[in-house]
């Protein structure tokens, strides 16, 4: 018997009219659980430009979750572009998002940033042509 | 102070989330764009903001905002306006900048 729940998503490309319904489904799932308040938010926080970054640069993508009493573990996966530079990518205010996403107001280079600052573990696996994997760790409590 | 508070008392016009007014203020933040808000955004509070689309209702939403209050009268367009409603999330509408109106409401508040 283990004490964890696991969810999957499938995020669809280019719908942005869709983007962000997976964050918003978990952050419920967390408050119905009654978890922490501050991982909660960090949790929607970092999904939700995950799942923007790859409606935007990876024609979509999954989301896996697993929620703990300890931690909550998400893994996205894309068959997008890949990142070529990564430490590019991670540097606030660098962004490759093209016009038409800037003019919906995101692709100011803050996705993978914020993620990183709202998670206490953020590991980048990408390859060129390939696609992306995050994985993802908030701990109940940091 | 409430959503329906702060309506009244500036003159906004509702323009979705007429069920959930309320809602609680405690602060305000101005923003207009989606990623800078979905990291600093805080809960409850009035978001100005110019940007009427669904995904500035998703991070409103995601963020627990009070609400949305576009201001110089920017357009909600029809999929956010949708979207608001189907979260009864409320969107109210100023003909006031941001500047102004954000000053205004943080007198009040404070």
């Amino acid at each position: 018997m283990s004490n964890t729940l696991s969810f999957d998503y499938i995020v669809p490309g280019d719908d942005f009219t869709r983007a962000g319904e997976a964050s918003s489904d978990v952050k419920h799932k967390l408050k119905k659980i009654g978890y922490d308040s501050d991982a909660i938010r960090r949790v929607a926080i970092a999904m939700y430009e995950g799942e923007i970054n790859m409606v935007i640069h990876a024609g979509g993508g999954k989301v896996h979750v697993e929620i703990s009493p300890e931690k909550i573990e998400m893994v996205l996966s894309d068959n997008g572009p890949g990142i070529e530079d990564v430490a590019l990518a991670m540097r606030e205010g660098y962004s490759t998002a093209p016009d038409k996403v800037r003019a919906l107001g995101f692709g100011a280079g803050m996705g993978l940033p914020n993620m990183k600052k709202s998670t206490d573990v953020m590991e980048i696996s990408t390859k060129v042509g390939v696609g992306t994997t995050l994985h993802m760790t908030v701990y109940a409590k940091r | 102070m409430t959503v329906k508070e702060l309506a009244e008392h500036f003159g906004l016009k509702i323009l979705a989330g007429e069920n959930s007014l309320d809602r609680p203020v405690s602060g305000g933040y101005t923003c207009d764009l989606l990623s800078w808000a979905v990291a600093r955004l805080p809960a409850d509070a009035a978001w100005l903001t110019v940007m009427g689309n669904i995904n500035a209702i998703a991070v409103a939403s995601l963020k627990d905002a009070a609400c949305i209050i576009l201001t110089d009268s920017a357009p909600l367009d029809i999929p956010a306006l949708e979207k608001a409603r189907e979260l009864s999330f409320p969107v109210l509408l100023s003909e006031q900048d941001s500047f102004t109106l954000g000053a205004r409401i943080e007198g009040l508040l404070y």
